[in-house]
């Protein structure tokens, strides 16, 4: 691929290879190193890129590799998680009631047809604030399962959480979100 | 007899591991009886689709 086609396609979407890093690793600089690193990177291999992909896709591949790359660094760091970037164990205490089922006015509703919701374009800008609200820890095991794709397994070992412990940010930020989405988008839509 | 809580933390987990025999039959109990926890199972799995849907959307070449 010649050069100036590449980076006249890499300026065209770094804002949303800006706003990808940034969901997952909470940090402007850590994004915008992560960003430049993926350029350098495209640029470096623009000649072998052999088209076969889109060229936004296959500059996401190697930002999603900067970005597994930076949050391994960050895990040997000391200080890598402390519990204010955490979701605290009793958050969601008020939701249930003594015998630990749903409050009357806490139980989960229908959110309706997801095909229509997904193709609201209002609704992804929902979708990305609330998973912006999410503490810095618990995003960060949120977006290694669904945005990059680990097992459970492979998360533990990277953060040294056990498999239970794991579990238990995962279910934190599902419910987190579900608040959030519900608060900000399906209440609303009633 | 399931709590609802112990069942969002099955059907959260449900998107990370295979259940065993005895917390599907448990957790399969629970939603028969309880419509709270059912749409709570459709919006994990609704999480599930936005998420690699945003994902996806990320790697469009169009917005």
């Amino acid at each position: 691929m010649a050069i100036s086609n590449l980076t006249d396609a890499l300026a065209s979407f770094r804002n949303d290879m800006l706003r990808f890093a940034r969901l997952q690793l909470r940090d402007d600089a850590a994004a915008e190193d992560a960003v430049q690193e993926t350029m350098l990177a495209a640029i470096e291999s623009a000649d072998r890129f052999a088209g076969q992909s889109q060229v936004k896709t296959w500059v996401f591949s190697i930002l999603k590799n900067k970005i597994i790359d930076l949050i391994r660094k960050r895990t040997r760091e000391p200080n890598a998680g402390s519990l204010d970037q955490e979701i605290a164990e009793d958050a969601y205490d008020a939701l249930f009631n003594e015998r630990q089922h749903w409050q009357p006015n806490e139980r989960p509703s229908n959110w309706g047809n997801p095909e229509e919701t997904l193709e609201n374009t209002q609704f992804w800008k929902i979708f990305e604030a609330c998973l912006d609200r999410l503490p810095s820890n618990t995003a960060r095991v949120f977006m290694m399962r669904e945005f990059l794709g680990f097992e459970t397994e492979e998360i533990c070992k990277e953060l040294n959480l056990t498999a239970s412990n794991c579990w238990v940010v995962l279910h934190r930020a599902r419910m987190a979100l579900r608040l959030c989405l519900d608060g900000l988008w399906f209440q609303g839509k009633k | 007899m399931l709590s609802c809580r112990q069942a969002t933390e099955l059907m959260s987990q449900a998107q990370d591991r295979k259940l065993g025999l005895t917390e599907r039959m448990n957790l399969g109990v629970h939603l028969l009886m309880c419509i709270g926890c059912r749409n709570f199972d459709r919006q994990m799995a609704f999480l599930r689709r936005a998420t690699s849907k945003l994902v996806a959307n990320f790697k469009e070449p169009h917005e």
